[in-house]
């Protein structure tokens, strides 16, 4: 679970900054994106890793949480959350939410299929421009990158508990990594749809 | 102060048990949590109706025999206590309180509050322990230790077992409980020559015992009358999976 979820982590950052080429126009996002075909084993295997990455942690995540929710068999009539955090209590949904999104999003920007705008396989500028121009795209694109900031603060933060190379400290429960790590992804990536409305990408 | 609770009755473990609704009167504010339900129970018997049954044993936060919810938190409303050391003084006149027993499944309802911890002395025989031959108290800087290592380790030698952290855990997870023990003995001299194998052995207990994972809510530091911090479970985690890959024919798992 921990060990998926750091390798996940790792990879949205460097997606992220794939991403913030949309920045710098529509030659340096497609040169990129066209230097990731160049070599298909390579992205293949980056893909085969992902995948395997993904599956483990979805398996992980169902088997702990079946473990969990047998654990307690009589529910309590209250149960008063003193300190868990809505990220912490969200986890399991904030997680089907995202896995949702990784499908719609590869169907949208990926493969082509869902097609919200003309789509054309090398331009991937064109794509992304035109897509979020659609408003209800735009909308699913930011919804989906509050679930991935709240998961990653909260995982990013566990996920070094669970491996146990966090240091002990007196405020256990401060997090600066894990907060620097969510808004950074957070605001990366909601970046570029809301520039994209505003027009200053176009 | 007069106040209405509503009380889990449960007559045996495997009958079905409800909430009975109960008014006491007559409470001081210097009164504990348990003189108060003392003082139902008096009337109870008086009555000739079954008393509620309760776990207490020091009472005074010791021990940590006694412990149920109070209107959905552990040990009550102020952080840092057993229910013992609760006093009346923290709650109002006719205010309307639950109490129910821990819920888990590795916390069987015996009867009424009281629940069957023995899980957690399973825990404990399978590596809490040091079996090192004692002898007489040596002198004590023949051994030294880092002050952090002191301090840390008897921050966690400060568990006492009341089963908080299972009850307040959204998961039902023992994993403050496990990793304040070895916490405690890890950091000691004394703990070295078994820690990788008390790691495994007792987070392996844990898993069988049918405990929840930790997902790092922190509900248990919380819940927690000594404040064990959730630094212990980090611990344990590196201990168990340090020792899962340094001896992985006793079959640690470090999955969780």
């Amino acid at each position: 679970m921990a060990a998926t979820g750091v390798v996940l982590v790792v990879f949205l950052v460097f997606h992220l900054a794939g991403n913030l080429l949309v920045y710098q126009g529509a030659g340096a996002l497609n040169a990129y994106s066209a230097l990731l075909r160049r070599e298909p084993l390579l992205l293949w295997l980056a893909r085969a890793v992902l995948l395997f990455a993904v599956c483990v942690h979805i398996a992980a995540a169902a088997r702990l949480g079946w473990r969990d929710f047998q654990a307690r068999p009589v529910r309590y009539r209250q149960l008063v959350p003193q300190s868990a955090t809505l990220a912490s209590r969200t986890m399991r949904w904030s997680g089907l939410g995202i896995a949702t999104f990784v499908v719609f999003h590869l169907l949208h920007l990926t493969t082509g299929t869902i097609r919200p705008a003309p789509f054309e396989e090398v331009d991937v500028y064109r794509n992304v421009v035109g897509g979020f121009r659609v408003g209800w795209v735009a909308i699913v694109y930011l919804v989906a990158m509050v679930l991935i900031g709240m998961h990653v603060w909260h995982g990013a933060w566990a996920s070094l508990r669970s491996l146990g190379v966090s240091r002990p400290s007196l405020h256990p429960k401060r997090r600066p990594v894990a907060w620097v790590l969510a808004l950074l992804l957070w605001a990366g990536f909601t970046s570029i749809p809301i520039a994209v409305l505003l027009g200053v990408v176009r | 102060m007069n106040l209405v609770l509503h009380i889990w009755r449960q007559k045996a473990p495997q009958t079905e048990g409800g909430f009975t609704r109960y008014e006491v009167r007559g409470i001081t504010s210097e009164m504990s949590f348990l003189e108060m339900l003392d003082v139902l129970n008096e009337r109870l018997t008086s009555e000739g109706n079954s008393p509620i049954a309760f776990e207490s044993d020091c009472r005074e936060g010791i021990c940590g025999t006694c412990g149920f919810m109070i209107d959905g938190i552990a040990h009550g409303p102020v952080a840092g206590t057993a229910v013992c050391q609760l006093h009346m003084r923290h709650f109002t006149d006719g205010m309307e309180l639950t109490l129910e027993p821990w819920r888990a499944r590795a916390f069987p309802v015996l009867k009424d509050l009281v629940v069957d911890r023995s899980a957690l002395d399973r825990i404990i025989a399978a590596g809490g322990f040091v079996t090192a031959p004692t002898g007489a108290a040596t002198e004590a800087n023949v051994t030294r230790v880092p002050k952090q290592s002191i301090e840390a380790a008897m921050d966690a030698a400060a568990c006492i077992g009341c089963g908080a952290c299972v009850a307040a855990c959204p998961n039902a997870s023992a994993a403050l409980f496990t990793g304040a023990k070895i916490s405690h003995l890890g950091l000691l001299p004394q703990g070295q020559p078994e820690r990788e194998r008390r790691a495994i052995g007792m987070v392996k207990q844990m898993d069988a015992e049918s405990f929840g994972n930790c997902s790092w809510h922190g509900e248990c530091q919380d819940a927690c009358p000594k404040r064990i911090s959730i630094d212990v479970i980090a611990r344990m985690n590196r201990d168990s999976l340090r020792a899962a890959i340094a001896r992985p024919s006793d079959g640690g798992d470090g999955s969780s």
